[in-house]
């Protein structure tokens, strides 16, 4: 058997299995609660294959928050159902290694043990995660007996009440005999928790969370989640679309788009020195207090079928940077920045990164040098489609512009 | 047209109003539901207060932002602006014009000037109907234009909004969710009404796509001098989007005034709290700022609390606010335009973070 040098932490470049990215982790570390190596998951349709994921790494540690961010049909989804065993009928490839024990390769038996005891989930209705027949204590309790039959049905009412008072439900012994449309939008996603920690889980993945709640209440729900992270320990992973539930609660966000990591970082690296034109894209779309008024910077066109993936870069007909090599070669995950920890699948050099003039004028004259006509082409069309999008050299316009 | 009386004003031929003076003033509206018992007789249970004795203006060619959480009434106000549903008490005036409960008939030429663009692009668009048809409608409803002539009206919107023209035959399934967006703003465009109520028109939509959107919107209110009422519950895209602002809580409005006077200085602790539980992406300003975390739920509007509404919820509640309902009134200090409903208002510097854990604790 052909060995493959799969690690290349000497000299930290990209080699065959670049997607490693092991930038963004000392070798002499432990090993991670849950490490992810080249991820693929694709679906056959009436269409065609749906590729989901395409080729993604990363490692989450107890007691640490992951952010992942992309828009609809980046992925994101399909990447975490898939290490909980929930996408039947997939075509899965890659690794993900937790505790120890490869997830993909467990049975539908094995992975019930886990899934819920050692991983849980909290997806993004509560309403439909609830069983609308069913008492919410009920429902809190029946998950502590179906991973445990010795527990009593008592205790396990008793645990259900507690945990549904830990959560924050005020008068918790009388609220657990209600039913979930007694309960509103938040206090939902507050028993949806309770049933999340009921068996002090390893790790937690929370879809969406608090996309459906209002502003007051995500509030009071994110600073519930952080709380309880910090007592228990519990690493968690956030998938989410609003990069503001990511600058509040991740320590570490991955940026996807059509199915693959475009930037992977620290926060703060992430807000404060994206490399990626996608997630720079991304915090330039945001409406903020600093740019009140003035136009906002979108990103153009939208984002790719799954099915019809375009060639080279996925994000090339969107870019404001497009080069020549983007149109044919997909870049892979690499270090970029100062950090060490930051990677980005981006061609542009690994000195771009960040929100700086220096950064922006060492984009645009590399950019100047990698576009030919072709990339030229590209790029016109991305800036007729939507009018004031970033578009780089278009009508001698600057990205200041 | 010639039919329409030139008193009940029909769209476009009435005198156009210069920028900044009001278009529409909405006075002590109120709109209460009834709630009735299920079975033979029907009796009525309560009232469900959706908005209560609501005043505001809006000039012409400016954005109103209003803001609220899920219930606070603020689709219902809208809804009742653009005559879709009786006001129960209260007058609105459009264009110098009450338009309060008009039938059906006098309300239909006042339709073309009032639009709205719906949050949903996905069930706001019969998926049976191509988009041509979709966005020739209002010309086929006012009977304006016919045909050809209908067609290419309706290419000429369709680009004015970036979509392509000759998808004109395309049907909704084939747009993603920006572009059905689009097709929502055409369709409320098509008439060049002079108000356009746009009920959380990026709400469904990805970060990228929303700018997108945005930025339409503000292109298309330079060009036509449109006024906008537009409802939503991000608070930077209101920001970002308003002139001034109306914060609505459980039907009533807590804090209205220019757009720099509320986001600047919030007077109301609701406006405070609602300012700080916004998620910013920014992880410094995250990380440094001291949210206000609100305890409990929105109470329910059938039995609404009294005196002032957020006093349940309130960190600075005292027995007065149980008691007496505050008035919306300029604040010592504050500029005669920008409005609180509080017996205490907040004042600059003050720490209203950590006050209401309680519920948590």
């Amino acid at each position: 058997m052909a060995v493959v040098a799969i690690v290349c932490n000497a000299c930290r470049v990209t080699c065959a299995y670049g997607a490693y990215a092991q930038v963004t982790r000392p070798e002499e570390e432990t090993v991670a609660l849950l490490e992810v190596r080249d991820l693929r998951v694709s679906f056959n349709t009436a269409d065609g294959v749906v590729q989901a994921v395409r080729g993604v790494s990363f490692d989450v540690d107890a007691g640490q928050t992951l952010g992942i961010v992309g828009e609809s049909g980046s992925g994101k989804t399909v990447l975490t159902q898939t290490l909980l065993g929930l996408t039947p009928g997939a075509d899965i490839t890659g690794s993900a290694k937790f505790d120890g024990t490869d997830l993909l390769e467990l049975t539908e038996e094995q992975m019930r043990h886990i899934r819920g005891a050692r991983i849980s989930v909290i997806f993004q209705d509560p309403l439909t995660s609830l069983h609308p027949l069913y008492r919410v204590g009920w429902q809190v309790a029946e998950m502590v007996r179906a991973h445990d039959k010795s527990v009593s049905k008592k205790e396990a009412n008793e645990r259900a009440v507690d945990l549904l008072r830990k959560v924050g439900i005020p008068r918790a012994e009388q609220r657990a005999n209600d039913y979930p449309h007694q309960f509103s939008g938040g206090m939902r996603q507050r028993v949806m928790i309770a049933m999340a920690l009921s068996l002090s889980p390893a790790m937690i993945v929370a879809d969406e969370p608090t996309t459906a709640l209002d502003a007051t209440v995500q509030a009071q729900i994110l600073d519930l989640l952080l709380r309880l992270q910090q007592e228990s320990g519990t690493a968690l992973i956030m998938i989410t679309h609003d990069l503001g539930v990511v600058a509040d609660i991740a320590d570490e966000v991955l940026v996807m788009y059509a199915g693959r990591a475009a930037e992977k970082a620290p926060k703060r690296d992430i807000f404060y020195e994206p490399h990626h034109p996608y997630t720079k894209g991304l915090l330039e779309s945001i409406p903020s207090s600093s740019a009140a008024g003035d136009r906002l910077r979108p990103i153009p066109g939208q984002p790719p079928s799954l099915i019809h993936l375009p060639a080279g870069c996925k994000f090339h007909p969107r870019c404001g940077y497009v080069m020549d090599r983007c149109l044919t070669e997909e870049p892979e995950l690499r270090p970029v920045g100062e950090t060490g920890f930051h990677a980005s699948a981006c061609w542009l050099p690994v000195a771009a990164a960040g929100l700086t003039e220096q950064a922006e004028e060492l984009r645009e004259v590399t950019v100047r040098e990698g576009r030919g006509e072709a990339a030229a082409e590209v790029a016109e069309a991305a800036a007729s489609d939507v009018p004031g999008a970033a578009v780089v050299g278009i009508d001698g316009e600057g990205v200041a512009g | 047209m010639s039919a329409i009386p030139a008193n009940t004003g029909p769209a476009g031929a009435g005198t156009e109003i210069p920028e900044g003076d009001e278009l529409v003033r909405i006075e002590h509206v109120t709109k209460h539901f009834p709630v009735r018992s299920g079975g033979l007789i029907r009796r009525t249970l309560g009232q469900v207060h959706a908005v209560d004795d609501v005043s505001l203006v809006i000039p012409q060619g400016k954005t109103l932002g209003l803001v609220g959480e899920t219930g606070s009434g603020k689709s219902t106000l809208a809804r009742c602006v653009a005559g879709l549903i009786p006001v129960t008490s209260g007058r609105v005036i459009f264009n110098g014009r009450d338009i309060t409960n008009l039938s059906r008939g006098a309300m239909r030429p006042l339709r073309r000037d009032v639009q709205m663009i719906f949050q949903d692009p996905y069930s706001s668009l019969n998926p049976r109907r191509r988009v041509g048809a979709i966005i020739g409608d209002p010309f086929a409803i006012h009977k304006i234009a016919s045909g050809g002539e209908r067609k290419r009206q309706v290419q000429e919107l369709m680009e004015r909004v970036g979509l392509n023209p000759e998808h004109y035959n395309r049907f909704p399934a084939e747009f993603s969710g920006g572009q059905r967006q689009r097709i929502g703003v055409a369709r409320a465009l098509a008439l060049r009404p002079k108000l356009i109520i746009c009920d959380e028109p990026v709400s469904a939509l990805d970060v990228s796509i929303q700018a997108q959107v945005l930025n339409l919107l503000s292109d298309l209110q330079k060009d036509y001098g449109l006024t906008y009422l537009f409802i939503a519950h991000d608070l930077e895209v209101v920001r970002h989007v308003s002139d001034s602002v109306a914060v609505m809580y459980l039907g009533r409005i807590d804090e209205a005034g220019p757009k720099t006077d509320v986001y600047g200085s919030p007077r109301h602790p609701y406006t405070a709290a609602l300012l700080s539980a916004a998620p910013a992406a920014d992880p410094d300003t995250a990380a440094s700022r001291q949210r206000i975390i609100l305890t409990g739920d929105v109470p329910s509007p059938i039995l609404p609390p009294s005196g002032c509404r957020f006093h349940p919820r309130c960190p600075k509640a005292r027995p007065l606010c149980a008691q007496q309902e505050p008035q919306l009134e300029a604040k010592a200090g504050d500029a005669a335009t920008h409005v609180t409903a509080c017996h205490f208002p907040v004042v600059a510097g003050e720490d209203l973070a950590g006050a209401g854990r309680s519920d948590v604790a």
